[in-house]
């Protein structure tokens, strides 16, 4: 039967070796893999704006953007290949509450160069591989 | 209560609970949102209402392990908290860091980072508030008599915590390499050592209320905590599918993540058995029952609804869909929400010195916020699967779904309400318990343990 310090050693020796493989896999994957997924080459300082206005407005709060936010408004990722330059612009410079189907957006009224920002970002987002997400809906007729 | 200091705990659990009260108030505003009510829409948009929500749920849990720690380490050590003044201003600090920063959400100060939108500089704060807290856990132990392994992984589970939050501080202009150290943090301490944390307490508990031998509740807690570890840091992977990351991650997360619920299994086996095995002569049947509870409903919420969702395959349709909020609901209630229901079902006759060991405004206490909170876990996950079916496998357009299954958050806000009666009557125990009592205390901590070996 298992004794206290057997169990201690499984403990100790299970948390060693895996957290070496998890800090090797991330090692593998920052360094080498997502340089080219994300395209680091077009990591303007327009796409930064963008990141940085992305998070000062809590957009996570409500949409999801790679699958991750809040599930109240749509995701994200392949906007802008999915409504394109004009709608997004549209929608981030609104003085008034964009409210499809009744569900408002906040108005935040963003100046044309902060939507062009948000825009850059959404563009440089939309040309990240993530491993096929989002997938295609493979029911539609 | 065998230590003076111990009544610390009490405020702990005190302010665990208003957060709490708090945070459900700003969920039903969300329920209602979704349900197309956004009265509130212009003070508390619906970003607003969810980071409040989420951030809230963080402060009260920490609140409750840090209650928990309060108490337990003084009793495992047997040594007195090394600073009772300083572990008041730790309260008041980590109640003026949560509420400045709930308090900023309403004016758009925060960074919109999913479970981390506490911005940089209030960040210093924590990581202040923290090390205060650490320094008093640590140097009570150092000093104390004994060492025991129950001690030794509670205070593991919050050293490790307090070190997994730096990675999150950390600011990146890709948002890839963001969302990554992202996960260090949020999975790494729900998944990882936050259940470090929740074995520690539940061992404790156990101890304490089955009366079986320390040595075989130890052993068995090695063998949790070491599952946790070796399938949860691995299983991280499971946010890295599609987040620009490779492929490797999509088996590895996919393989260890399968094996998350093992640790959740084993919680609930080991807290049945130890209670088939004990005397049952303890008198505080509610401890008891948030104790038992806590392990099986874990094993529900955190071990299978996670299973249902974590395969890349299936995850590829379900990621950033209401399944999540099925899965996230009853896994944060069943693993953390109701520990420190334990916790404080166990120490509050102890603290006070009045024994409402068994009432029915306990047991309703319990069983409606279980109820309510499994109703609402259904509702999340009927709505979320049908999202999932409408949206991702056929395409219709996001705004048309939600319109669709509107009818599904009805359901669950009268759920929720169920929960929050639960919710209220179990604050209503507390209040009635009133503030911890000189009465309470045991003569000594030798006396105490001749009189009531059990408690």
């Amino acid at each position: 039967m298992l004794s206290k310090s057997q169990a201690k050693i499984f403990f100790l020796g299970g948390t060693v070796v895996t957290f070496a493989i998890f800090l090797a896999l991330s090692w593998t994957s920052l360094s080498h893999e997502v340089p080219k997924r994300t395209h680091e080459e077009n990591l303007s300082q327009q796409v930064i704006k963008g990141k940085v206005l992305w998070e000062k407005n809590n957009c996570m709060g409500c949409h999801t953007i790679m699958g991750e936010g809040a599930y109240y408004a749509p995701e994200l990722t392949k906007v802008y290949d999915r409504r394109g330059e004009g709608f997004i612009n549209a929608v981030l410079t609104s003085k008034i509450p964009w409210q499809p189907r009744g569900r408002q957006m906040v108005a935040y009224g963003f100046s044309k160069e902060d939507a062009a920002n948000l825009t850059a970002f959404f563009k440089w987002i939309g040309e990240t591989d993530l491993n096929g997400f989002p997938a295609k809906p493979d029911l539609k007729k | 209560m065998k230590y003076k200091s111990q009544r610390v705990a009490y405020w702990f659990f005190a302010l665990s609970m208003l957060l709490l009260s708090l945070q459900i108030i700003y969920g039903f505003i969300m329920g209602f949102a979704h349900m197309g009510y956004d009265g509130l829409h212009s003070i508390i948009p619906f970003n607003t209402a969810r980071a409040v929500h989420t951030n809230l749920l963080v402060v009260w849990l920490l609140s409750g392990f840090m209650g928990a720690a309060y108490y337990i380490i003084p009793e495992e050590s047997e040594n007195e908290l090394v600073s009772v003044k300083l572990a008041y201003i730790q309260l008041i600090s980590l109640a003026a860091v949560g509420v400045t920063a709930i308090v900023g959400y309403h004016f758009n100060y925060w960074e919109g980072r999913k479970f981390l939108e506490i911005p940089r500089p209030l960040d210093w704060l924590v990581v202040l508030n923290v090390l205060t807290f650490l320094g008093i856990i640590l140097a009570t132990l150092y000093k104390g008599k004994k060492r025991t392994t129950t001690a030794l992984v509670l205070t593991m589970g919050l050293v490790f915590a307090a070190l997994l939050y730096l990675p999150g501080m950390i600011w990146f202009d890709n948002q890839t390499m963001d969302s990554f150290f992202r996960w260090w943090v949020v999975h790494l301490w729900v998944e990882g050592v936050w259940e470090l944390i929740m074995g520690g307490i539940l061992a404790f508990l156990l101890i304490k209320i089955t009366g079986v031998d320390r040595e075989v509740i130890e052993k068995w807690l090695y063998v949790i905590v070491g599952l946790t570890f070796i399938s949860g840091i691995l299983g991280t992977g499971h946010h890295y599918y599609y987040i620009g990351v490779g492929k490797i991650w999509l088996i590895v997360g996919g393989i260890f993540s399968a094996l998350e619920p093992l640790a959740f299994l084993a919680m609930a086996l080991f807290a049945v058995a130890m209670y088939r095995k004990g005397e049952k002569k303890h008198p505080n049947k509610m401890a008891l029952n948030w104790t038992l509870g806590t392990s099986i409903v874990s094993f529900v919420g955190a071990g299978l609804l996670g299973l249902a969702h974590t395969l890349p395959q299936v995850n590829m349709y379900t990621h950033g869909t209401l399944v999540t909020a099925m899965h996230g609901h009853l896994a944060f209630w069943g693993a953390y929400g109701m520990i420190v229901f334990s916790i404080i079902s166990y120490t509050m006759p102890n603290l006070t010195g009045r024994k409402f060991f068994d009432s029915t405004t306990g047991q309703l206490a319990f069983w409606l916020s279980n109820i309510g909170m499994l109703g609402m876990t259904t509702a999340f996950g009927v709505a979320g699967v049908a999202q999932v079916y409408l949206e991702r496998k056929v395409g219709i357009e996001f705004g048309e779904v939600q319109t669709e299954i509107q009818v599904h958050f009805l359901i669950l806000v009268l759920c929720a309400t169920m929960f929050t009666s639960g919710i209220a009557l179990f604050i209503y125990e507390f209040i009635k318990y009133g503030r911890p009592t000189e009465e309470a205390l045991a003569p000594s901590p030798m006396k105490a343990n001749v009189i009531s070996p059990v408690i």
